[in-house]
This record gives C-alpha cells, sequence and structure tokens, in this order.
C-alpha cells in the first residue's frame, strides 16, 4: 500500500479507534470547508469562527440546534434499525413529508377539537401514513425482491410532490395571496413553547421516544428478534424467526418516525404545511445513523451535533452569504472520512522490518 | 398525428441521452463489482463543472471532456473509500451523492440564469434524409451522435477486449480473477473510474445540450433512474438504450402535457418517471432469471495479512 509499511488485522479492538477517527474526519471536512471559503474569497478563519459561534457560541444557537436535532433524532432512530437489519431506508425524507401531511388532514379537519383528542389523532394519522408509505417498499422487497433503496427513494421524490400538489391546489389558503401553503392550524393544533421559549415540547417526545425505544429493544422478545436479525436474513431465518414479518415491522416503524417528525415540524416549527418544511432532514438522517454506528445513544448525540452545523451554516449564510449547501459539503465529507477511517479499525499499518 | 408524435420521439432521444450515459457510467462500475449511488451526485456536479467550462472557455466540446473529468474525480472519492479502504458501498455513494448535490449548489450558486456556449442541432448528413427516423434521429446534437456510438462501443469493450473481459471477471468473482494473476484492485479502479467519466459525460449533457443555462436542480433525480435502469437492463447495454429512451420518452411526454395545458396537475405529470422507475424495478424483479448481475457486486476485495 505504501512503501515501507504493510497491513496487519488488528488482533484486538482499537479502543478509541471510533472516537479518533471520527474527530478525524471532523478535522477533514473543516479543513476542505476553509478551503471552499477562501476559494470564494472569504477569510477561512473568520468563517470558521463564525461557523462555531453560530453552532455552540450562544444560547440560541444550542435552542436552535435543540430545535432541529428533534426532526433528525426521530428520522435517524427508524433508519438506524432498518439499517441493522440490513435493510436500506433511504425514504425517512418521503415519510416525514407523509407524516406532515397526516397531521395537517386532522388539524384541518378538526381545528376545534380540544387538543388533548387532537394532538393524539395528529400523532396517530402522521404514525399511520409514515408507516404506510414505508410499507410499500418493505412489501416490494419481500414479495418481488425489488430493491428498496431505489423504491424508498423514488417515493421520496413522489411525497414531496404530493405535498407539492396538496398545498398548491386543494389545501391552499385563499389569504396567502397566492403562495403555496395551507391555513395556519388553530391553536389546538399547535405545539407550544415549553415555558414560553422556543423550544417546544417535541423535545420531550424525542426523550420519551428515545427512553421507550431503549426499553423495547432491550426487554422484549421482539426487539431481541429485531437485534439478532441484524446479522442478516440468513441469520433470521435459521433462528427460525419471522423475517418478513420484522422486516414489515421496521419498516412501518421507521416510517412512523420520520412520520412523527413531520407532524412535529408541521405543529411546531411552521403551524402549516408549506414547501419550506422540506429541508432533509430525512438525508441528514442517514449521515446521522452511520456517524452513530447505528447506536441509539449516540445517535441522540449526533442528531444534536449535525443539528447544531445546521445553525452554524445559517449563521454563516446571515454574516458571509455563504449558501446553505455548505452543511451538506461538510456532511458529505465528514461521511466520507468516517468510512474511510473505519478501515483502521479492523487494519493497521505496520512499518516493514528488514527482514520482510 | 404524424407532426405531434415525430417531434415526440425526437425530444425523447433528447431527454433519454443524459440517462443513457449516466446507466452506461454506472453499468461499467457495477460490471467491476462496485455499486455506486453517487450517481446524482456526479451528474449533476459533471453538468456544473462542463457548464462552468464552456462558460469561461466558449468552448463547449472542452465542457463536455471537463463535464467527464469532473464525473472521474468525484468517483475517485468512491473508489478510494470503498477499494482501498473497504468502506460500505451502499453508504459511500449516499455521501458521494449528498456531497456532489451541495458541492454544486455552493460552487453553481454565482452562475444561477447565466447562459453558456452550447451544443447546437444540426441535420447529419445524408442520414438526415430518411423520412421520420431522420427527423427522430438525425437533426439532434453531436453529444447525441456520440452517445449511438458508445454502447456499441460499450458492448466491444466487455465483450472483446481483455481489459473488459478482465473487468467483468473481477465483478464476478474476484478472488479467482486474482489467482488468474489478474490486479482485482487496479481493474476495479479502473472500471469506477471509468464509470464516473460517462456518468460525467451524461452530467456535461444536462447543462451543454438541454438547457445551455445554468438552474439549480438540473439532475432533477436522473442519476437515481439512471440506477435503477442498470437493473432494468440486466447490466446489458443494448436493453440500457431502451430502458433510457423509455424514461425519455415519459419525460419528453409529460413536458408536452404540461406545454399543452391540461386539466392533469403538474405535481402528478412531475411524479411520472419517478412511479415508473418503480414499475421498472417490480418489472425486472419479475424477470430476475434473464439478468446478468455480477456475482460480487456490493462486496469489498478484503486485502491479504
Amino acid at each position: 500500500m505504501i512503501a515501507g509499511f504493510k497491513l496487519r488485522k488488528r488482533d484486538e479492538p482499537w479502543k478509541w479507534g471510533a472516537l479518533v477517527i471520527f474527530l478525524g474526519a471532523l478535522l477533514i471536512s473543516l479543513l476542505v470547508s476553509a478551503l471552499l471559503l477562501e476559494g470564494q474569497g472569504k477569510s477561512a478563519l473568520n468563517g470558521l469562527f463564525i461557523l462555531w459561534d453560530g453552532s455552540f457560541g450562544h444560547g440560541w444557537a444550542w435552542e436552535g440546534a435543540l430545535l432541529k436535532s428533534v426532526p433528525i433524532f426521530l428520522c435517524s432512530l427508524g433508519v438506524a434499525v432498518t439499517f441493522r437489519m440490513q435493510i436500506w431506508n433511504i425514504g425517512a425524507e418521503g415519510q416525514f413529508a407523509l407524516g406532515a401531511i397526516g397531521a395537517t388532514w386532522m388539524a384541518l379537519t378538526f381545528p376545534n377539537l380540544h387538543w388533548a383528542l387532537l394532538m393524539p389523532l395528529m400523532f396517530g394519522m402522521a404514525f399511520l401514513l409514515g408507516g404506510l408509505w414505508a410499507s410499500i417498499p418493505a412489501a416490494l422487497k419481500l414479495k418481488l425482491k425489488v430493491n428498496e433503496i431505489i423504491s424508498t427513494l423514488m417515493l421520496n421524490y413522489i411525497a414531496i410532490l404530493l405535498l407539492d400538489y396538496l398545498v398548491f391546489g386543494i389545501w391552499k389558503d385563499p389569504a396567502s395571496y397566492g403562495f403555496p401553503m395551507t391555513p395556519e392550524f388553530s391553536h389546538n393544533a399547535v405545539i407550544g413553547g415549553i415555558a414560553g421559549s422556543r423550544v417546544h415540547w417535541g423535545v420531550l417526545l424525542c426523550v420519551a421516544v428515545g427512553v421507550a425505544f431503549w426499553a423495547f429493544m432491550r426487554y422484549t422478545r421482539l426487539g431481541y428478534e429485531l437485534k439478532a436479525s441484524g446479522q442478516g436474513p440468513r441469520v433470521a431465518r435459521y433462528a427460525g424467526m419471522p423475517y418478513g414479518f420484522l422486516v414489515m415491522f421496521v419498516m412501518c416503524m421507521s416510517g412512523g418516525l420520520a412520520g412523527w417528525a413531520g407532524c412535529v415540524e408541521a405543529a411546531a416549527t411552521t403551524g402549516r404545511l408549506q414547501p419550506s418544511l422540506m429541508v432533509g432532514y430525512g438525508y441528514t438522517a442517514i449521515v446521522v445513523a452511520w456517524l452513530a454506528r447505528l447506536e441509539p445513544l449516540n445517535i441522540a448525540f449526533a442528531s444534536f451535533l449535525l443539528a447544531a452545523l445546521r445553525v452554524g451554516v445559517e449563521n454563516l449564510q446571515l454574516e458571509l452569504q455563504i449558501p446553505a449547501a455548505f452543511g451538506e459539503i461538510m456532511e458529505g465529507m465528514i461521511l466520507l472520512s468516517v468510512l474511510a477511517g473505519q478501515f483502521f479499525l479492523t487494519y493497521k499499518l505496520e512499518r516493514r522490518k528488514q527482514s520482510d | 398525428m404524424l407532426e405531434i408524435i415525430v417531434p415526440l420521439l425526437s425530444a425523447t432521444v433528447q431527454s433519454g441521452t443524459p440517462i443513457l450515459y449516466a446507466t452506461l457510467g454506472e453499468m461499467m462500475t457495477e460490471k467491476g463489482g462496485v455499486l455506486n449511488l453517487g450517481v446524482e451526485g456526479i451528474l449533476s456536479f459533471s453538468a456544473l463543472a462542463a457548464f462552468v467550462t464552456s462558460f469561461l472557455t466558449g468552448s463547449p466540446a472542452l465542457g463536455f471532456l471537463m463535464g467527464g473529468f469532473a464525473g472521474l474525480l468525484l468517483a475517485s472519492i468512491h473508489a478510494f473509500v470503498c477499494i482501498s479502504c473497504l468502506g460500505n458501498q451502499v453508504v459511500s455513494g449516499l455521501a458521494l451523492t449528498i456531497l456532489g448535490l451541495g458541492l454544486t449548489r455552493f460552487l453553481g450558486t454565482p452562475y444561477i440564469g447565466l447562459p453558456c456556449e452550447g451544443f447546437d442541432k444540426f441535420a447529419f448528413p445524408l442520414l438526415s434524409q430518411i423520412p421520420a427516423i431522420g427527423d427522430i434521429f438525425f437533426r439532434q446534437d453531436a453529444l447525441v451522435y456520440v452517445s449511438y456510438v458508445i454502447p456499441v462501443l460499450f458492448w466491444f469493450f466487455f465483450k472483446r477486449t481483455s481489459l473488459g473481459m478482465a473487468m467483468e471477471a473481477v465483478g464476478e468473482y474476484p478472488a479467482a480473477a486474482a489467482a488468474a494473476g489478474l490486479k482485482p484492485i487496479l481493474l476495479r479502479y479502473c472500471s469506477v473510474l471509468g464509470g464516473g467519466f460517462l456518468i460525467g459525460l451524461g452530467g456535461a449533457y444536462l447543462s451543454l445540450a438541454y438547457t445551455n443555462l445554468w438552474t439549480n436542480g438540473l439532475s432533477g433525480g436522473r442519476g437515481w433512474i439512471a440506477v435503477a435502469l442498470v437493473i432494468f437492463a440486466f447490466w446489458r447495454p443494448g436493453r440500457a438504450v431502451a430502458g433510457a429512451y423509455l424514461f425519455g420518452g415519459v419525460m419528453s411526454f409529460q413536458l408536452l402535457l404540461q406545454a399543452r395545458g391540461t386539466n392533469i396537475p403538474s405535481s402528478i405529470l412531475l411524479a411520472l418517471p419517478y412511479a415508473l422507475t418503480i414499475c421498472a424495478l417490480v418489472f425486472s424483479a419479475w424477470r430476475r432469471k434473464y439478468s446478468d448481475m455480477p456475482a460480487a457486486l456490493g462486496t469489498n476485495i478484503e486485502p491479504e495479512g
């Protein structure tokens, strides 16, 4: 590979390897970002400072990151379980859209219902539609062995167009001066801030979902079977587990969680359905799941980190007129570097001895 | 009737061309055993590279070439991560798409709305005189004519040259290929980089012949359609041509309907190609046994030691 060195498989796992690789990946992506900033004629040092300042430097930054990590966390949690089973659900973005549509449907149909009744209806419909959307590729995969990577992706495009169809068409607010958006939700359908702050109750939902998820995986038979079938379909079938059912279950749950993310965004952040709801949380969730090595607790941290990065990039956009796509470049670079770096978890480079 | 159908089919060839380049590029990558899900990102980034080159130099031919090299450049990241570092091919490809789309939007922002020198249509001597056929296939731009030759070259490369056959062997059974004295790592690099170059040419087509104008979101899901078409085509170039024109046809038909102002909402029309992609996958799943899928597709080659 490199002159004077040879590859050797590690005898024991590299204890801090994952962390070192993650930090290394972060460093590489920061270097690339610095180069891009310089290329745009901006001072890289200043840019990175603004990025840092926007991500972690203020109370509002932390608040913003917390808010953005809610949908990312919910999407990523579900996606990660499917990845564990070697099912590639790339469709969180579309399932998120369906969730937002389901929540909006309920909010517009029963605007006068008491919130204690309306909220469960909205979350229920969001989960149902998100789950149903995810069950299409699951069924196609199980019955016809259709590649789920592409079918989930295509359903993302279709879901976003469906959302467009609704907000440009039958759900359009007549008072919106032609803007594609639904009327504002009634206050019964809005998730409010905790103690008047910007942070809304969706954050607590994340905590509840996270704990429930952990308990489910650890203490139920189904959770155990899911973990075991993470080794792949063959292992599951040998162990006599209902693989088809597990796939269906995981995909519906994954879609339902993404649907909840859509519900929270519509009901807490925008208070209506509009195309600007779709900012790619579903794709960031894939990056998060992989950075977190598919571990639920890590997912919480990684969601927060990438949410903070998004807030930092917004700051960069505001102060230096840097396009928001800067965040995508960093996400892609971090993920690629981590993937490349994971090589060193199993192998190490050793100096070639004279005798070789 | 002919007045509608001939222009529609001519537009079909035009919108099928970038998909054809991308499909053949992905097919070449996969023949070597590597799945590259970064097509969408490569397509979009190479479209920008081609546009900027033509914008700055005024030479669309140079732009076309630069599109290819931009594709090769992005594909080399994927090659390094998957072939040398044994990274997961699915995730690396997805990351590459995120990176490619991000780079395009980041670097392309200053050019939005600007025009560039592109490829103009011209009547191919003699062949354009054939009734109907001439109008459909031989009143196009130079890149379309190039795309007629590439599937044949592709077929020739994999069936008749030793490099092509060695590549295919590595996609089928790397260990056996290594035992036979081939260099699997090097061959895989060739297939990913060569495939990236072809995909890049498809991206160049989008900005240089399809629009001549820079806008965001030029790739519009065509990269994913290309990935699906490789499966639909059973890894055979001839079927890739048919698939690409089928999708080109749906895209042009959808544009025609929109232009004629039907009652069908545009979002439903726009969803057609994506829905059709799923149908194409269902169809190919049903006829799976005829497929030439490379046996080692998606698996990495573990090093010794």
